[in-house]
């Protein structure tokens, strides 16, 4: 209750400016009162308000001030944390006369305050590390010039391709010679794993519903169109959600990796059309952890489950959609690893790669081993630290996982000393093109022993312009108040988002990737095969990095 | 030294670095030897006193011994014993099948290379029947004369030739074409990008041989055994393993199912060149093959009887000249130039035909 009279309001417990991520710069001379940019904030941060000015004004041939009091409109920053400003700016993109504009505030001690009712931090986007990652750091050194000539990636024949599907080694071929010729021998009963041919950079499991209706349309139609129009076989994992009936009926089918996770949402609809489908899918990828949240399960906040969503997945609208931790049916890696894989593969009658995804992690070795004596593991896809996410706490996206880069190597590196490098491809993700480096990111992971790399944070930056950083810009991708409609279910939003432009900026995407690829690898020499573990065409400039990853030094 | 004198009038095309050469089939003095095998290398003074009470331990008795004549030259550092010893076999070995044979032949090699290898007492270049290794650093036409090749009366039907010795890596004779193991011969022109999978792929096959790597190009001859003595596969499959076709071309192919396996399972054994590889299988057929973008030259010529495989067609006129040049081959990339044993005839399989 306010005092009734006699004392000051007390300012001591309110924050000052200071203390917020983003500042407002907001220009009372240029701003025109239009209301666009308070209207269009997603988190209320700023709002119209008015204050009493005093202004002196003088009139007339000699100087004669008067003090003139009026009532003014101004665009003020709201001192609360709970609406504090997330940077994004997309006030500056509707604001007709450049009046207003988010500043960052480097000094800021915002996660010192976000933690009100003890409820901690919890946003979407990536690790908040604008630092230069390692595979950022990493060069192609080995450059072929006059010991061999180099190759032209124009002129000669590349084959930027990859696979995912457990190969048999070269011993346990079943196959028979007849008249000096080879041929599979039926009759040897061997078990053949399906493998596919992919385009070694593909789009990581999103779902539907952590993404809009357009964008996760948006990447659907580029995918199919890279694959039928460009001959790129570029594969998109669905992420934890399952799909939209008429696409797992559909032809496009094969171009997608249905993902099964802890909260098996999505599953109901999927298992109902598996006897309509015409097409297998890529693969299946099991999910056990994700880079940016290590060790926690999926959140789709009741705000997202709207009517479409809710009919996908199988459960009632507007509720909160947790996927636990754990499967929580199964209690150890033998079991649980192994009963998914035979389950999943059964459903499919085999003919379907399955491949768990787990986050990077000091424990990846033992998962690997373990996939590596299992004859229907098809692959293991490991998420670094740097990968990005819809829902998490602050605490697991910014302090928990492990960097790809020597996680990635050391698995590789265990497979050879085993012979089975070339058995069980492993797809590294998380980080990839933090930078904007899609394709060198993805060259030196591949050189580090990767089979094939999954982006996830680069394509919604690039495809449909995210606005998020490593500064925590925005990052609202939990709310489903995305300002660009890329993580909304809000039509309002999404209507912003055009599926087309998706679509087609994430056929440039690939095609760019595909021929910076060939600008790779040609110097290199490489050209038909991936040069998956050619280590030595790669150089750090850093010694102790250069010894965990066992490739050269250079400065 | 009629192939040293081919290699010299292709020598803008090597740096004359050193000089390998691979003999088979056996003439001459090792005539009546062929089932004993023979053990090529070199060997300092000491590196001698342990190679025969080494050989003694395993129940080797030496049955023959060729030392080349030295003609001592300025420019090739003289080592103390460069010889090739036929041997009989231990007496437990005399009735094994010839498989165990080739292991023992093998890890005894490999044992004399690891005793060897620290003070560079003994070089152990192959270890087999009918087979003879030379190999020294130098100018090829020198080292030719500096062994007294040109006189001496040592003879060969496959006679392989290389001048070139390692460019990217330190000069070491473990270092120079051509590569030996257990009957498998080659040598490259060219150089190997993909060396380090290659390599880390065959020595995690579990396979003793599988060491050594001085040069990228001993993986070529690793490869071949790997193929067809390890898997079983017919030669030719040896162009599919290191250039495999287009998935659109291996529809082309009968055998299509095989050909997608393989490509899958021997993904890390792809080359992409520049190479030109000719070799020899222990039955002694010859053979040549391209990289798949064929970056390196390559010509077949000769007679029934007498063909030379070389890297230059001014080499094939040094070796035989009286022959019909119209039918001279140029491989191209899906070449694989097959000479049959004893040089009966020569054949062009084409991979994208089968």
């Amino acid at each position: 209750m306010e005092p009734a009279s006699g004392l000051k309001l007390d300012h001591n417990h309110q924050l000052s400016l200071k203390e917020f991520p983003y500042i407002i710069r907001w220009r009372d001379d240029r701003c025109k009162r239009c209301g666009k940019c308070t209207a269009v904030c997603p988190v209320k941060a700023i709002e119209p308000t008015v204050k009493v000015q005093r202004t002196v004004k003088s009139e007339g041939p000699v100087p004669t001030p008067v003090a003139v009091r009026s009532i003014t409109h101004v665009v003020e920053q709201v001192m609360d944390m709970e609406r504090y400003c997330t940077g994004c700016g997309t006030c500056t993109l509707v604001c007709p006369n450049e009046a207003i504009e988010p500043e960052l505030n480097p000094v800021n001690k915002f996660l010192h305050y976000k933690n009100k009712g003890g409820d901690p931090y919890k946003r979407g986007g990536r690790r908040n590390d604008p630092s230069i990652s390692t595979l950022d750091r990493l060069k192609f050194t080995r450059i072929s010039m006059l010991t061999d000539p180099a190759l032209d990636a124009g002129r000669h024949e590349f084959r930027i391709r990859s696979y995912i599907g457990r190969i048999l080694s070269p011993e346990e071929l079943p196959l028979k010679t007849e008249k000096g010729r080879l041929s599979v021998d039926k009759g040897a009963d061997k078990f053949i794993p399906p493998v596919r041919e992919i385009f070694p950079i593909m789009i990581g499991s999103m779902s539907i519903g952590a993404l809009s209706p357009p964008m996760w349309e948006g990447l659907a139609m580029g995918i199919a169109y890279l694959n039928e129009v460009e001959g790129l076989p570029v594969v998109m994992c669905s992420g934890e959600g399952g799909m939209p009936s008429r696409l797992l009926r559909s032809k496009y089918l094969k171009y997608f990796i249905i993902q099964i996770a802890s909260g098996y949402f999505g599953w109901d609809e999927i298992i109902h059309s598996l006897p309509h489908m015409v097409e297998d899918p890529a693969a299946i990828e099991i999910k056990y952890g994700q880079g940016a949240k290590p060790g926690d399960g999926g959140l789709l906040m009741a705000q997202k489950v709207l009517k479409l969503i809710a009919k996908i997945r199988g459960v009632p609208q507007f509720i909160d959609l947790s996927s636990p931790p754990t499967h929580q049916t199964k209690y150890s890696i033998e079991e649980a690893v192994a009963k998914m894989i035979q389950s999943m593969s059964m459903a499919w009658g085999f003919r379907v790669p399955v491949y768990p995804k787990i986050s990077g992690s000091k424990t990846a070795r033992a998962v690997l081993n373990n996939l590596a004596r299992n004859p229907y593991a098809a692959a293991l896809s490991i998420d670094g630290e740097d990968g990005g996410t819809g829902a998490a706490y602050n605490v697991s996206m910014d302090k928990m996982g492990h960097p790809i880069a020597s996680n990635i190597r050391e698995c590789y590196l265990d497979l050879v000393k085993q012979g089975k490098q070339n058995e069980l491809p492993l797809i590294a993700a998380g980080g990839v093109g933090k930078k904007g480096n899609l394709a060198a990111n993805a060259a030196a992971l591949i050189m580090l022993g990767a089979s094939a790399v999954s982006i996830g944070k680069y394509i919604m930056q690039t495809a449909s312009d995210c606005f998020g950083d490593e500064y925590n810009r925005c990052n609202l991708c939990n709310t489903g108040k995305c300002p660009r409609g890329i993580t909304t279910q809000d039509p309002k939003l999404y209507r912003r988002l055009d599926a087309d432009r998706v679509a087609e900026r994430v056929v440039e995407v690939f095609k760019a990737a595909d021929v910076e690829l060939r600008k790779i690898f040609a110097p290199m020499g490489r050209s038909t095969e991936l040069p998956i573990g050619m280590s030595d065409g790669l150089s750090i400039d850093d010694k102790a990095m250069a010894e965990e990853l066992g490739i050269d030094y250079a400065c | 030294m009629e192939n040293i004198l081919a290699l010299e009038t292709m020598k803008e095309g090597h740096d004359g670095s050193g000089l390998g050469l691979t003999l088979k089939n056996l003439g001459g003095e090792f005539v009546d030897l062929k089932k004993y095998p023979v053990l090529s290398g070199i060997c300092s003074k000491d590196g001698k006193k342990l190679l025969d009470a080494f050989m003694k331990k395993q129940g080797f008795r030496l049955r023959h011994e060729w030392n080349p004549k030295i003609r001592p030259t300025k420019n090739i550092a003289q080592h103390d014993y460069y010889f090739a010893r036929a041997y009989d076999y231990p007496a437990q070995y005399k009735d094994r099948p010839i498989k165990e044979k080739e292991e023992l032949l093998m890890s005894t090699r490999i044992a004399l290379r690891k005793i060897g290898e620290p003070g560079e007492s003994i070089f152990a270049f192959s270890f087999y029947p009918d087979v003879i290794t030379i190999k020294e650093v130098g100018d090829p036409l020198e080292v030719g004369e500096f062994f007294c090749l040109d006189k001496d009366t040592i003879k060969a039907k496959v006679i392989f030739a290389q001048g070139r010795q390692n460019t990217n890596y330190a000069i070491y004779l473990y270092a120079c074409h051509p590569f030996f193991i257990q009957g498998y011969c080659s040598m490259t022109n060219g150089e190997n990008t993909a060396f380090v999978p290659i390599r880390e792929f065959l020595m995690s096959r579990g396979f003793q041989g599988y060491i050594g790597y001085n040069s990228d190009s001993e993986v070529f001859t690793h490869i071949l055994h790997y193929t067809v003595r390890q898997l079983g596969f017919p030669l030719t499959y040896y162009k599919d393993v290191i250039t495999p076709l287009k998935s659109s071309e291996i529809e082309q192919r009968p055998e299509r199912e095989a050909l997608r396996l393989i490509k899958q399972s021997l993904r890390p054994l792809c080359i992409d060149g520049p190479n030109m590889v000719i070799g020899f299988t222990p039955d002694g057929t010859c053979f040549m093959v391209q990289d798949a973008k064929k970056l390196r030259p390559g010509v077949v010529g000769g007679v029934r009887g007498k063909y030379a495989l070389m890297s230059e067609e001014c080499g094939v006129d040094s070796v035989v000249s009286k022959r019909d040049r119209t039918k001279d081959i140029f491989p191209m990339k899906y070449d694989m130039v097959v000479i049959s044993p004893d040089a009966e005839e020569v054949g062009v399989w084409n991979q994208l035909q089968g």
